[in-house]
């Protein structure tokens, strides 16, 4: 017979065996805020430029963005530490599920969230349903002018009109040094690479890698500080570590 | 049926304390007979007789309204994306699919006031069950549009049917629209069905009363039906399968509908309760637009002063002011427990609600949907006075359109990342719900000229069944056994 204490240790090796491969480690106390992440981003990925006007409605589409918050009334007004907020990943997503057509799918190999954006039809369930909201949809074609069309990633797709789409955790780079490494036959070294946020960082706010290796930079950080992962509480099993207040 | 009247009339006129015979005949349709020929010449003259010049404009408006709410919106929104619309971060849900919960709520009550009525023998639905029966099929028509609309690829729409493919891909049944497109569609094609049975008979009466186009029409539409006793039994027994099978499918379909939001990791939307409160919040706005089309159809249409009569008004009235009550005892089981739940997104969003800027909407849900109810159907001849329920009914409408409003856009705005908190407003959904509107009238409209409305075999067969029969001073209404 299962008793109570069974039941919690089958949910703790649970999460331990969804604990994801890929993770990323956010140290808010010394991101400035400075928005590289994010230019970065929309140039690694192809991320449309939405302009001023479809921004202010809360359109944009970027897939990092940067949360500032404040505490208190004007002028007794004290920021708080800015947040970097981009898709977690999660071991457990909410947005999986409910996507009538499979075009928001779990990822055996890389134990990311992918989405397909040729099968995406459009219904935004998967957005309503994510509690970090950080996924976007492309609500119109945005232009993209001359020389811009120049700039693009050749490695990532460029999404249309209708379809949502999401942080990759840069999955293409993640694709080209699994491809390098196996060509020299070794394995992908930590810090090999990085995501396109985290190589852009001025203040090394951001780290990526394996989750799983206990080796890496990722998991001796996680080990080492106080983290905490958002909304947890949901049972999402989310990816991202962030660190705050020392 | 000729003889009962003269034996009625023989003995009308002196009055024995109680009601007379001519009170019985005026009040109720189900004593008031008609012979059959005259009756079948009055549905028929209803529905054939030439539109009036005011049939055309009130045509021609709804049609442009289409032809722009509708067709040219819904064209340029394919062709633009839906930047045009007002759905965004964090409200990616809006209108569409207000609209879609709201048709569907529509499209209830013709199936309840149809199959439920019928399965407990309730007398006074038998008028009136066609006009609630064609509420369902037209009113789910305008909840396919704006579900469609709603999508980002609507040209893809197909790939939510589980169709055999080359590349083996189906879709997620784990999805709360995927159970959705399957609830919608069976209860589409089963309630399309529904409507078209008991129409049999009738479109054979119309068949034998009418010549050129019309009789090719009605013929294809009977079947070769003519009225033996062999067809008649399979027909009846077709209608009891369906009567009975509908309720649940009916109960499911909303059930689903609710899910959408019930089975989201959402603050407000998590709620076990959605399911019953959905069901009931459906029949109370189809309750509603029941008996505005009633007063409609009664008001503009030839004879149906004879069809449709204030105790019908007041039966539907009655049964109005219950799911308003039942309404509200939902709402405030669904508002209470979330807000002892103690979750603080939820009570962050309950006083949204309320204090935020559509805290107005929130007071005029209750208003129209408790309040106004409550205040006049308690009376009986407030809720016989067909100009005054219509009122009731539309308010209601407005009132269960205001809830779906306050569930979707309104409880989307407040989502666990405030950084993301955003207002939402409509954009092209206007045009296109005005559209949607628009399109189940001018459906309405259409149907009305082509397909009896009145159900003549049912009133004649609960006329023939209903007898006011003299005990000593007494007129008493004796009833013989139904069906």
């Amino acid at each position: 017979m299962a008793t109570v204490t069974d039941l919690k240790i089958t949910e703790l090796k649970l999460s331990e065996a969804e604990g994801g491969k890929w993770g990323m480690v956010i140290d808010q106390d010394i991101c400035t805020g400075c928005q590289a992440c994010v230019a970065a981003c929309a140039m690694e990925n192809n991320v449309s430029f939405v302009g001023d006007v479809d921004s202010g409605y809360g359109r944009s589409m970027h897939w990092i963005r940067i949360e500032r918050f404040w505490e208190g009334e004007y002028p007794e007004v004290k920021m708080t530490p800015n947040q970097p907020m981009m898709c977690q990943q999660c071991g457990s997503a909410t947005c999986e599920p409910v996507c009538p057509a499979f075009a928001t799918v779990h990822s055996q190999a890389e134990q990311l969230n992918l989405q397909v954006y040729n099968r995406c039809v459009g219904t935004r369930y998967c957005a309503n349903n994510c509690p970090y909201q950080v996924r976007s949809f492309n609500w119109r074609d945005y232009e993209r002018p001359e020389p811009l069309p120049n700039q693009l990633n050749p490695d990532v797709t460029v999404r249309t009109r209708g379809v949502m789409e999401k942080c990759t955790f840069c999955i293409q780079r993640i694709h080209k040094a699994q491809d390098n490494a196996k060509a020299e036959g070794r394995e992908v070294v930590d810090g090999e690479f990085t995501t396109a946020c985290a190589q852009a960082c001025p203040a090394s706010a951001i780290t990526f890698g394996r989750v799983d290796d206990s080796e890496s930079l990722v998991s001796q950080l996680i080990k080492h500080g106080h983290g905490v992962k958002h909304l947890e509480e949901l049972g999402t099993l989310p990816n991202v570590t962030y660190f705050k207040g020392g | 049926m000729a003889e009962m009247k003269q034996h009625t009339d023989a003995h009308a006129g002196g009055h024995h304390g109680g009601h007379t015979e001519e009170h019985f005949r005026e009040k109720h349709l189900m004593l008031d007979p008609l012979p059959r020929g005259q009756m079948n010449d009055m549905v028929m003259e209803s529905m054939t007789e030439p539109p009036t010049w005011r049939y055309w404009t009130v045509f021609a408006i709804l049609s442009v309204i289409v032809a722009y709410g509708l067709f040219y919106s819904w064209g340029k929104m394919i062709v633009e994306g839906l930047g045009i619309a007002g759905v965004n971060r964090p409200a990616y849900w809006g209108i569409f699919l207000v609209n879609t919960v709201f048709w569907i709520g529509i499209s209830h009550a013709g199936t309840f006031i149809s199959a439920i009525l019928r399965v407990f023998k309730a007398e006074f639905r038998r008028p009136f069950t066609r006009a609630a029966e064609l509420m369902t099929t037209f009113g789910l028509v305008q909840a396919g549009f704006s579900i469609f609309m709603h999508m980002g690829r609507v040209w893809l729409a197909y790939w939510l049917m589980p169709y055999p493919n080359e590349r083996m891909l189906w879709p997620n049944m784990h999805s709360p629209l995927s159970w959705d497109l399957l609830a919608i569609t069976t209860y589409l094609l089963s309630s399309t069905m529904y409507l078209f049975l008991p129409l049999i008979p009738d479109v054979a009466m119309a068949r034998d009363k009418s010549t050129g186009w019309r009789k090719t029409l009605y013929k294809t539409l009977a079947l070769g039906f003519r009225g033996t006793e062999g067809e008649w039994a399979h027909l009846r027994n077709a209608m009891n399968i369906f009567a009975f099978a509908i309720i649940p499918v009916m109960f499911s379909v909303h059930t689903i509908v609710s899910w959408d939001f019930a089975a989201a990791t959402r603050p407000g939307w998590n709620s076990t309760i959605f399911g019953p409160y959905f069901v009931v919040g459906a029949l109370h706005s189809g309750m509603g637009a029941v008996i505005v089309v009633l007063a409609i159809i009664r008001a503009t249409m030839k004879h149906m002063k004879y069809f449709i009569r204030p105790e019908h008004f007041d039966a539907i009235g009655k049964l109005m002011l219950i799911i308003s009550m039942a309404w509200a005892y939902f709402f405030f089981n669904d508002y209470m427990v979330q807000w002892y739940g103690g979750d603080k997104w939820t009570k962050q969003l309950l006083h949204f609600h309320e204090a935020g800027p559509m805290g107005w909407m929130w007071f005029a849900m209750l208003i129209f949907n408790i309040a106004i109810p409550w205040a006049i159907l308690w009376n009986p001849k407030w809720r016989s006075t067909p100009w005054l329920v219509s009122i009731v009914g539309i308010l209601i409408n407005f009132g269960m359109w205001f809830e779906r409003y306050i569930i979707i856009p309104v409880s989307l705005t407040i989502n666990r990342m405030p950084f993301t908190w955003r207002m939402y407003t409509p954009g092209v959904e206007i045009p296109l719900g005005i559209g949607t509107l628009a399109f189940f009238a001018l459906l309405y409209m259409a149907a009305s000229k082509l397909i009896p409305l009145i159900p003549v075999w049912e009133v004649q067969e609960g006329q023939m069944a209903h007898k006011l029969t003299k005990y000593g001073r007494e007129t008493v209404v004796t009833v013989s056994e139904l069906e």
